[in-house]
């Protein structure tokens, strides 16, 4: 019988592919976001109206992450950007190796400065796959609870950014933006938070004007 | 419920190094887990247990070492446990907490012959 040290991070294998997916992004100067959130948070709301405030100032593209239909596809289709759907069938978030898959196409779409993936709405296992993103943006919408860092701590813990969703259906609702923000700030005090509405389109310009200042400290 | 992914990402790093220095039999696999992750260890050993029947690795124990989710107040120095996941120090309740621990998901080593 022999002991051996092994002493490996257990998702190396994704790790290592999503420092190459990095490598190629930036090689080609494109800047790209993991959005992640629980199902119905209106992930793919605020990705509209991200598309709709760049439109004619900056070439994005989308990853759509879903277990099922391109129903999100057709929506950003819409918006005359490319669009990439990835169908996981049962598993719970997207990868590097999956995100990897779709650079090639990507990359045919050389004016390309923004990529978005959008993840599968899943609050726990996206925390612990880094796809090659330069930011993590995470949307939680005001009636899911002013206690929801509290609830899933990892995912707030690995984002860079918090979008507050859905501030139009507060008056309806018990929650507290400043609970919400103190909770959000306790586990994770880096957290950049934005309070946005995609009904009245509240702090989507706030939004959109901190990602493309972002955008231009990484690929001018 | 990612912990079955999270299973054969292990397992291929366990074959990887198995096959690397000639071994067959795996008799135990230790890995460390932090509380801070998104991987609950009843739901890995489920896994495990799932995955290794048979296989060659069939037999094999899991051991998961469970690591606190540790912090260091930069204000005070306080070594605290982060109680609900709370980046606050119990003693000054300074908010610039240095994490000590519990991010960990990793495999520390195998017994094999």
């Amino acid at each position: 019988m022999h002991d051996f040290t092994i002493k490996e991070k257990i998702l190396s294998k994704n790790d290592e592919l999503a420092g190459e997916n990095r490598v190629l992004l930036r090689e080609r100067g494109v800047y790209s976001i993991n959005m992640v959130s629980s199902p119905g948070s209106g992930k793919t709301s605020v990705i509209e109206k991200t598309l709709e405030a760049l439109k004619g100032k900056l070439e994005v593209a989308v990853i759509e992450g879903d277990l099922q239909t391109d129903l999100d596809a057709q929506r950003i289709k819409k918006h005359g950007v490319p669009v990439r759907q990835i169908t996981t069938g049962k598993a719970c978030h997207l990868d590097a190796h999956l995100v990897g898959g779709a650079l090639d196409w990507l990359f045919s779409h050389p004016e390309v400065r923004l990529l978005i993936i959008e993840n599968v709405g899943n609050m726990v296992c996206p925390a612990e796959y880094d796809l090659g993103e330069d930011a993590k943006v995470l949307v939680m919408s005001a009636p899911e609870g002013d206690d929801k860092p509290l609830k899933y701590p990892a995912i707030f813990h690995a984002s860079d950014v918090l979008l507050i969703n859905k501030t139009d259906l507060i008056p309806h609702t018990d929650f507290s933006m400043a609970r919400a923000r103190k909770n959000a700030l306790a586990i994770n005090p880096g957290l950049k938070i934005f309070e946005t509405s995609c009904v009245t389109g509240e702090g989507i310009d706030a939004w959109v004007n901190y990602l493309t200042g972002e955008m231009m400290t990484v690929v001018p | 419920m990612h912990e079955m992914s999270i299973t054969i990402s292990m397992m291929e790093i366990v074959r990887e190094h198995m096959a690397r220095v000639g071994l067959k039999g795996l008799k135990r696999l230790k890995v460390r887990v932090g509380e801070l992750t998104a991987v609950e260890p009843r739901a890995l050993s489920f896994c495990f247990e799932a995955y290794v029947k048979g296989t060659e690795f069939e037999g094999a124990a899991l051991d998961i070492e469970e690591v606190p989710y540790l912090g260091r107040c930069t204000g005070c120095g306080e070594k605290f446990h982060m109680e609900g996941f709370l980046q606050l120090c119990p003693r000054c309740e300074g908010v610039h907490i240095e994490e000590l621990s519990g991010t960990e998901l990793e495999i520390v080593s195998m017994e094999a012959s």
